[in-house]
């Protein structure tokens, strides 16, 4: 006699998952805990700190020279953006005022930072949603010829050593104008190949609208900057808000998105970069020769007792830099204010519930520099 | 479908380009003149000696206390028979490049415009089987310099 076992309800149980910390959809050393049930996500918990390099408390062992070559080692995708803030918040420090010239010229190079970065993140996303390699090297060239600008102008193609308290460290080249120009044009093509390469691809589409949703009183809550926050809708730019530099000077539009799913991410900076050109555009006619370091510049670095935050728009979102002074040429405390830790904790609320192919959809596209978040 | 179209039409478009990559080892690509590996140390010609007088102001301004700067007296001097114009020498000079974090600040503090930073491809490719030959000393620093290679760009 044979006996049928009634249908019941097996139970089930979470699985975890480990994701990271070697894992190239990380984008560095992190690690995610996925909780899943089948395919879907029911939690993530993630763990940072496999690059802290306490270059918070390395800082306070640096003179004001020294620690900008740290800044560059803490965003390496948008390096002279991390140095812009270092450098200005001593200057607030010491209240010293820069010549017209060294602001155009840090604004040009910020800009074109942030070109070069954002070209990053359309070729990693590329490779996040499953555009191997084509998106990737394509995003890579652009990037390499605004490196080669870099290259041209700092000697040096990441770490560039190059904002000084005051200023510049040296002029840019003869031809310097005309460069510019050429990346540019180089690099408009550019972003019409990535932007016709993805944005209106059906296949991209369905992977990447509709998930990763926050919406935009999540995204303030949790602390989000940068292109995160503009694509849940909140026009929230520093360079508009609280212009530094010449920015109150150019004409540039702040793209926000609709719905702060992982498709508007990609619309915002993809429109970023659109904006980046224009502003480089009229920088270039604004720039006129003169000094590039205050007159009455002190031979040495030393500042008043005191404490400033300094916040920029990064690429990435408000880059700050808390600084401490209790006078001397060193600081006595020094907070980077990472936007990309910030944009980071917003992860589970994104993630929760999602896939798992999707969970690297987004965190790719919070567009994290692990450097960054952890220092 | 009209959105992948668009996309194989991007694609194609770059078959038409000139390819941007270079076969590395074969061919390299042309160094600008501010570009900065590891900084080297530069010899006086006309002196036969090198520029440093071993002041120390580098080692104190590095970040990352990667240099070691011997002083010694320049038995080359006027005062001794000589006909050098310096009175102390660089005795021995060591930079660990393993360490350097390529900042330019050496270059920044001498006063003697006796270090620049290598501009020849020479500084890139210094990868070798151990760490420990990454430290390099005085005849080594000066041999960039010496061979007649290297066209040091320094800030004005
Ligand atoms: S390289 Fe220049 S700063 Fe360094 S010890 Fe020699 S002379 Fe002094
Ligand atoms: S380049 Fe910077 S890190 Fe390297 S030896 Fe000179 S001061 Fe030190």
């Amino acid at each position: 006699m044979t006996s049928m076992a009634p249908e019941q309800e097996f139970e089930t149980q979470d699985l975890m998952i480990n994701m990271g910390p070697q894992h190239p959809a990380t984008h560095g050393v992190f690690r995610m805990v996925l909780q899943v049930d089948g395919e879907v996500v029911r939690d993530v918990v993630s763990h940072i700190g496999y690059m802290h390099r306490g270059g918070e408390k390395l800082s306070e062992t640096m003179d004001f020279r020294q620690g900008i070559g740290f800044m560059d080692r803490t965003e390496y995708l948008a390096q002279f953006n991390a140095e812009l803030s270092y450098v200005m918040a001593v200057e607030k420090l010491m209240d010293i005022e820069v010549p017209e010239r060294s602001q155009w010229i840090r604004m040009i190079l910020c800009e074109l930072n942030r070109l070069s970065s954002h070209f990053m993140f359309t070729g990693a996303f590329g490779t996040d949603v499953g555009v191997f390699g084509t998106g990737f090297t394509y995003a890579f060239r652009e990037r390499e010829n605004i490196l080669d600008l870099f290259e041209e102008i700092t000697g040096d193609r990441l770490m560039y050593a190059y904002f000084r308290p005051g200023g510049l460290a040296w002029e840019v080249t003869d031809n310097f104008v005309a460069r510019v120009r050429e990346v540019l044009n180089v690099s408009k093509q550019g972003i019409k190949d990535m932007d016709g390469l993805l944005t209106e691809n059906e296949i991209f589409k369905a992977r990447t609208q509709g998930i990763g949703v926050i919406s935009a009183a999540d995204a303030i809550d949790w602390g989000s900057t940068g292109p995160v926050l503009r694509a849940s809708g909140v026009p929230l730019d520093l360079r508009r808000t609280e212009p530094y530099l010449k920015y109150a000077e150019v004409d540039f539009d702040v793209p926000v998105g609709k719905v702060g799913d992982v498709y508007d991410r990609w619309l915002v900076r993809i429109e970023e970069m659109r904006q980046s050109v224009r502003i480089i555009e009229q920088c270039l006619t604004k720039l006129q020769p003169g000094p590039i370091l205050p007159e009455r510049m002190p031979r040495m670095l030393r500042t008043p007792p005191g404490e400033v935050y300094l916040r920029t728009e990064a690429p990435r979102g408000e880059y700050g830099i808390y600084m401490v002074s209790k006078g001397g040429n060193r600081p006595h405390r020094l907070k980077i204010r990472s936007a990309c830790f910030a944009n980071l904790q917003a992860l589970r609320d994104m993630t929760i519930g999602s896939y798992v192919a999707d969970a690297v959809v987004i965190l790719g596209s919070l567009d994290i520099v692990l450097c960054e978040v952890d220092r | 479908m009209k959105g992948i179209l668009k996309s194989m039409s991007v694609t194609l478009s770059t078959f038409m380009r000139k390819p941007v990559t270079r076969e590395y080892p074969e061919t390299h690509k042309e160094l600008p003149e501010r570009d900065r590996a590891f900084p080297v140390l530069l010899w006086a010609e006309e002196d036969k000696e090198p520029f440093c007088t071993g002041c120390h102001a580098c080692e104190r301004a590095c970040p990352v206390e990667c240099m070691t700067v011997l002083m010694k007296d320049n038995p080359n001097h006027k005062s001794v028979g000589g006909d050098s114009s310096r009175r102390k020498i660089i005795d021995k000079f060591w930079i660990d490049y393993g360490r350097c974090m390529r900042c330019n600040i050496c270059v920044e503090v001498c006063n003697f415009d006796a270090i620049s930073m290598n501009n020849t491809w020479a500084g890139h490719e210094t990868s070798v089987y151990d760490r420990a030959d990454l430290v390099m000393d005085l005849p080594m620093l000066l041999a960039q310099s010496r061979s007649g290679e290297l066209k040091p760009w320094v800030a004005p």
